[in-house]
Parts: C-alpha cells; sequence; structure tokens
C-alpha cells in the first residue's frame, strides 16, 4: 500500500509535476522540429513554444464585451485540472503518494471536467465559431470517452487495480508476456489519444481553416495571458497521453524505488520512449490526410470495437 | 487457462488469432473494395502463419500443408484472382455502401460474446493452447455472415463468403487440429471452382444490369425498362 503521509514523497510528487508541466512545450517544439524536417521545411527552434508562451504571457487579455465568469474562470479551470492530472500520472516514478489519491477512471473525469468548461466557455460568448467548435468538440469525446473507459477497464483486468502506479508495477513484475488485450487497448487508446489531443486524422492543431477546426474554434476569442494558459493546458495534454501510453505498454525502465540513480534511468528512459512516439505520430502524420468530419464517428468507432476486443479477447483468450 | 503459464510461442498463437479477429472486424467496416481485398488477404496471411506455429507447437506435422494450402488459396490466388477482376471491370475506386457501419460494428461485438458464450461447452472437451480460439473461430464465422448480410455489392459478399470458410478453416485447426486431409483437399478444390464461378458471375451481373450492386438482381426485368 502506498503510503499517503509521506513527506519526501510529496516533494517528488511538486518536483515531477513540474517537470511534467514544463517539459510538456518542448516535447511539442520536438514534434514540430520532426515535422518540418520530414516534411522538408526549415524548421523552427525547439524552444519555440516557450517562446511563444513568454511573448502570450506579456500580452494584455482583451475581454469580449458580454463575456461572463465562466469565460475568465475558464483558463484557470483547465490549466488546473491539467496540472492536478499531471501530478497522477507516473513520469519517470511509481508509487508516489499523489496516485494513491486518483486513479485512471478520476484522470478521465478530469479530461471531461476541463472539456466541459472550455465548451461552456466557447459558447458563453455567442460567436459562430465558438457553439460550432463546442458542438464538435462534444461530438467527438462524447465518442471518445467510452472508448477510453473500455482500454481502461481491459488495463485493470490486467493488472487487478484502476490505480495507475499499480497497472504499471504489475505489468513491470509480469515481465514479458504477449497479451492480446495490451495489444488491443494500446491501439484503441492510441486512437483516442489522437482525436482528443486533436492530430491530424481527426483535427489539424496548425490551422485556423473554418470549416474544420475543433479545438481552435473554441478558443478564437481568447488572448493573452489566458490564451497561454489554454494552449499550455493542451500542450501538456498531449504529454499526459504520450506519457500515460508510454508508461503503461512500455514501462520497463520506470523507477521503482525512490532513489536518485534509479530515478535518473526512469527519466532517461522516459525521454527515450516520448521522443520515439513523437517519430512514429509525425510519420503518421505525414502520411495520413485529416479526414472529413463526418469520418470522425467512424474512425472513434473503431478505436471502440479495439477496446471492446482488447476486453473480449482478455476473457476468451486469457482467462477462459 | 492463465496466459501467463504459457511459452512465448503459444502466447504469440493466441495473439496472432487475436488479430485474426481484428482483419474480420475491419473487412466488416471497410467500405473500398480493393482495401477489403487486401484485408482479405492479411487475413489468409496470418491464418496460415497461426497453422504454422499451431504444427510447431503441436508437432502435427500435415498442419503445414494445410498452412500452405491456405497460403496459396486465401493470402495469393483468391486475392489475386479478385484484384484482377476488379481491374478489369474498372470498379478500383467502387465503394460499398454501408448504411450503419458503427451498429454493425457493435453487432459484431455482440456475436463475439454470444459465440464465446456458445462455445463454452465445447472448450470442456478439448485441453490444448488452441481451446481458447473456438469461440474466436466461430465469431470469425459469424462475422462472415454479417458482412454477407450487410453488404450491397457481389465482390464484397464474395468476400464475406470467403472469410466465413477461414473461420470454418480455423474453427478446424483449433478444435481437433485440422481435418482429415481428404476433407482439406476437398473444401480447397470447392474454394478454388467457386472463386472462379464466382468471377464468371460477376461479368454476368455486370453485363445485365451494369453494376455490381446485387439489390438490383430482386427487380424483376419488366417492371423497369
Amino acid at each position: 500500500m502506498i503510503d499517503i503521509i509521506d513527506f519526501k514523497g510529496w516533494i517528488l510528487v511538486i518536483i515531477q509535476t513540474w517537470m511534467f508541466v514544463f517539459l510538456a512545450p518542448l516535447l511539442v517544439g520536438w514534434l514540430t522540429w520532426l515535422k518540418c524536417h520530414l516534411q522538408n521545411r526549415s524548421a523552427p527552434s525547439l524552444f519555440q513554444p516557450y517562446k511563444n508562451l513568454w511573448r502570450l504571457f506579456h500580452k494584455d487579455v482583451l475581454l469580449p464585451k458580454h463575456a461572463s465568469l465562466i469565460f475568465r474562470m475558464t483558463p484557470y479551470i483547465i490549466a488546473g485540472v491539467m496540472l492536478i492530472a499531471a501530478s497522477i500520472i507516473p513520469l519517470f516514478v511509481v508509487r508516489m503518494p499523489s496516485s494513491a489519491t486518483a486513479d485512471v477512471i478520476v484522470l478521465v473525469g478530469f479530461f471531461a471536467l476541463a472539456k466541459f468548461f472550455q465548451s461552456l466557455a466557447a459558447m458563453d460568448i455567442g460567436t459562430a465559431f465558438g457553439g460550432m467548435g463546442a458542438s464538435r468538440e462534444m461530438t467527438v469525446s462524447a465518442l471518445a470517452e467510452p472508448a477510453m473507459l473500455m482500454a481502461v477497464f481491459t488495463l485493470a483486468m490486467v493488472a487487478g487495480s484502476t490505480n495507475l502506479s499499480t497497472v504499471v508495477e504489475t505489468i513491470i513484475s509480469q515481465g514479458l508476456v504477449l497479451r492480446p488485450s495490451l495489444l488491443f487497448a494500446f491501439a484503441g487508446l492510441v486512437l483516442v489519444a489522437i482525436a482528443e489531443t486533436g492530430r491530424i486524422p481527426v483535427d489539424n492543431p496548425s490551422t485556423h481553416l473554418e470549416l474544420t477546426m475543433i479545438h481552435e474554434a473554441m478558443v478564437l476569442e481568447y488572448s493573452g495571458r489566458m490564451l497561454a494558459l489554454i494552449e499550455w493546458s493542451s500542450m501538456t495534454k498531449l504529454m499526459v497521453y504520450g506519457v500515460l501510453i508510454c508508461n503503461v505498454f512500455f514501462p520497463w525502465g520506470i523507477a521503482q524505488h525512490h532513489d536518485l540513480y534509479s530515478m535518473f534511468i526512469g527519466f532517461v528512459a522516459v525521454g527515450f520512449k516520448l521522443m520515439l512516439l513523437a517519430v512514429c505520430l509525425v510519420v503518421a502524420e505525414t502520411l495520413l490526410a485529416k479526414m472529413r468530419l463526418f469520418r470522425v464517428p467512424i474512425f472513434l468507432s473503431l478505436a471502440f470495437t479495439l477496446s471492446l476486443l482488447g476486453l473480449l479477447s482478455y476473457i476468451i483468450l486469457e482467462v477462459g | 487457462m492463465n496466459i501467463m503459464l504459457l511459452t512465448l510461442s503459444e502466447q504469440a498463437i493466441l495473439l496472432l488469432a487475436g488479430l485474426v479477429l481484428f482483419t474480420s472486424f475491419s473487412l466488416l467496416a471497410q467500405p473500398r473494395i480493393v482495401a477489403a481485398i487486401r484485408t482479405f488477404a492479411w487475413q489468409g496471411l496470418l491464418l496460415s502463419i497461426v497453422t504454422v506455429m499451431v504444427a510447431i507447437d503441436t508437432g502435427l506435422h500435415h498442419l503445414y500443408i494445410s498452412a500452405l494450402l491456405t497460403l496459396l488459396m486465401k493470402a495469393i490466388f483468391i486475392p489475386w484472382l479478385l484484384h484482377r477482376l476488379v481491374h478489369k471491370m474498372e470498379f478500383q475506386r467502387e465503394q460499398d455502401i454501408l448504411h450503419h457501419p458503427v451498429l454493425v460494428l457493435l453487432a459484431g461485438g455482440i456475436l463475439v460474446i454470444f459465440c464465446y458464450s456458445i462455445a463454452l461447452p465445447i472448450k470442456q472437451l478439448s485441453n490444448s493452447v488452441t481451446q481458447p480460439i473456438i469461440a474466436l473461430s466461430m465469431s470469425m464465422v459469424m462475422l462472415g455472415m454479417l458482412m454477407l448480410i450487410t453488404r450491397h455489392k457481389a465482390v464484397s459478399q464474395v468476400i464475406g463468403f470467403m472469410a466465413m470458410e477461414n473461420g470454418l478453416f480455423f474453427a478446424g485447426v483449433s478444435a481437433t487440429h485440422g481435418m482429415p486431409m481428404i476433407v482439406e483437399l476437398g473444401i480447397a478444390f470447392d474454394v478454388f471452382v467457386a472463386a472462379i464461378i464466382f468471377g464468371v458471375f460477376f461479368f454476368h451481373i455486370k453485363d445485365s444490369f451494369d453494376s455490381l450492386d446485387v439489390d438490383h438482381l430482386s427487380s424483376l426485368s419488366e417492371s423497369d425498362s
């Protein structure tokens, strides 16, 4: 059992959470850099996302005339939710006191909370784009959430727990077992992550084309530090999904003891895994074209089918 | 049977069996005919790999011949024949109409659960690595049937039919480690002839209706001019 009142552990939690949040723009910078090189364009520096955030934090906030309290609160709520989400995911060390407080279903709930407020804020102003973006976001997330929960249940059945730290430890302790269920859950979760973080076949993060944008349509009215917080949160969200996929399905290297050497190894391992994951993501984004909005439900139903197959193959093939 | 107690190659058999089931699902959801033919070829390839691995695991040599037959028929000959027909009739860009793809996929999931519950008593009888696969192979038959029902184009119906046959073969391999050689050869020959006859029928349907949509077959020729 993880000890909740553990002073050293809580310091580790704080360090890990801030590393999570401050390294998220670097991951996005690395993605952009890779993508530019793969597409024969000249790439911006790896630290460009930090510079963008810095610039936005120093600009004035322009609020729309009819903005209500919800519109002003939303960036802080989203940023807070992402901060908490980052604190419960094991980045380079497991068995932390914060992971005893929340499991992966709570994590899904946090994401839903952030999306709920973001959509409310988008509709708050009453512009056409805000409402459109909110409606699209809700369509996507209503279909993505069951798929994600199915994948989570598969993991929970394999590991016998919904606590992320326990899941990671169980999967490491079992060694190399070829599990069909984990393969399907992995594929399902990757598709959900692509849809939820607005990467290419579902949404294009680098354009503001009004006919197709989902996430960008909702944040059009934000400016200054509010926009910076929202952008930063969506970078953190990408990082959260990346670390979740890396550490749950390929947990090797993560530190199981709280000593400096194994934590250093864990940090290097997770950095390497994230870099590799980014390469795969960028290759997929370069090869695929963005699909029509009406094909997105079919894409997500594929994700749901994969997660369901994971659950079924656990029951049929692995314990049956 | 707990997967942790199996050896790595036996785990790989189960993993590949899961992938074979996944190809059945992707056939169900794939509206493009050329892509469906390619998926069908992948299914045949995976099936023959699983058969080879079962042969290695159990030491039954006749399974190598079944695997070779599957590879030649299901992974190479029939996909090649269908590809050639589709190119000859200039149907490369053709798409089948899928009315409710999401509902069809969900129905597929329900069919898998149904087959699992049906196969539970059968599994008591056998005690090998392949016993959990019996439920999967039965659901492949069911999914092929579902594909036959939901599709309108003759080519995708033929693919559904062949996928059903794949499921039956898989059931044979998993439940009784293959059928007697004479039966297997007979089935292979049947499938071979069926594929050729289907090809001839495609041309007839296309000549008469200028489309491969089998819905045209049910309308009387006098009623529409």
